[in-house]
């Protein structure tokens, strides 16, 4: 099953929310297209809705990886949201779940993101 | 009950999917857990995008070899490429490894193959291929109530 983005930019913060299947195959061309949004609309912090993402393997995590450490970079955030038991495990085993701030919902993720700023 | 299924497939990542999908109905006529599933379709994936990113470096072309089995429930998993093999077994397990970090991989593929199989077992040989063995005993069946 492919993996599906929906992308919606508010200010400096680019929502997505992710639902499908993330895996290798998947990745390429997601990679591309955040990194095509993210230089053209300014963007400082993500959050991540994976509410409806079904399934994601280490392929995931690189890409997510790969995003948070541009963040880092730009002096920028990333908010993970609505994360599956199954997806949540996998960011604790590798320790992303300690350095990315977790909320539970959309709108906590935009008031957090408010209160760093 | 014994029973088991191989299958050779393209060394394309469109399979990955097709792997995991396999490997899940499979197991699904032995009642697996959905946490059961969920892993196994995990480990899957991971082994097999090891053979074609890895093994093969995306080249379309190889062949990857999927074998299922399952004896008493005890579900044995073997992906098996042709590929490039690796020089330190040792060191490509280890988590947070990995020798792409330019495709931006996480090195955590044999982390989560661990951690979600009861044994894994790697055997590699440079230039030869690489074939990894996983096994997990799934949970015994629960009763349905009358
Ligand atoms: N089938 C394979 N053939 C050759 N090398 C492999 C294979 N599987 C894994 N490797 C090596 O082991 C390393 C670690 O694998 P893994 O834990 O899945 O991390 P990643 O795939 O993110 O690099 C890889 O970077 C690669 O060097
Ligand atoms: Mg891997």
């Amino acid at each position: 099953m492919a993996c599906r983005v929906e992308a919606e930019v508010k200010g400096s913060v680019l929502l997505l929310r992710m639902s499908g299947e993330l895996d290798h195959h998947e990745v390429g061309p997601i990679r591309k297209e955040l990194a095509d949004l993210m230089e053209s609309d300014s963007i400082r912090h993500i959050i991540l809705n994976l509410a409806k993402l079904e399934f994601m393997d280490s392929s995931g995590l690189g890409l997510i990886l790969g995003r948070y450490k541009y963040l880092q970079k730009i002096g920028g955030n990333m908010v993970l949201c609505a994360a599956t038991p199954t997806v949540k495990r996998l960011f604790e085993m590798s320790g992303m779940y300690k350095i990315l701030m977790v909320e539970i919902s959309e709108e906590r993720a935009l008031s957090r993101l408010e209160a760093v700023q | 009950m014994k029973n088991k299924l191989t299958c050779n497939f393209s060394s394309i990542s469109e399979n990955e999917g097709l792997a995991r999908m396999i490997a899940a109905s499979f197991i699904a006529q032995y009642d697996p857990t959905l946490g059961e599933l969920s892993d196994i379709k995990t480990v899957v994936s991971e082994a097999v995008t090891n053979a074609i990113i890895h093994g093969y470096n995306e080249e379309g072309f190889h062949e990857v070899c999927m074998r299922l089995s399952i004896d008493n429930r005890i579900l044995t998993i073997e992906i098996e490429d042709q590929g490039k093999g690796i020089n330190e077994v040792d060191q490509a397990m280890q988590p947070l490894y990995t020798s792409r970090p330019d495709m931006e991989r996480s090195g955590m593929g044999f982390t989560i193959m661990e951690h979600f199989m009861d044994k894994v077992e790697v055997h590699s040989s440079q230039s030869r291929g690489t074939v990894v063995k996983m096994v997990k005993q799934l949970s015994a069946v629960k009763a349905n109530c009358m």
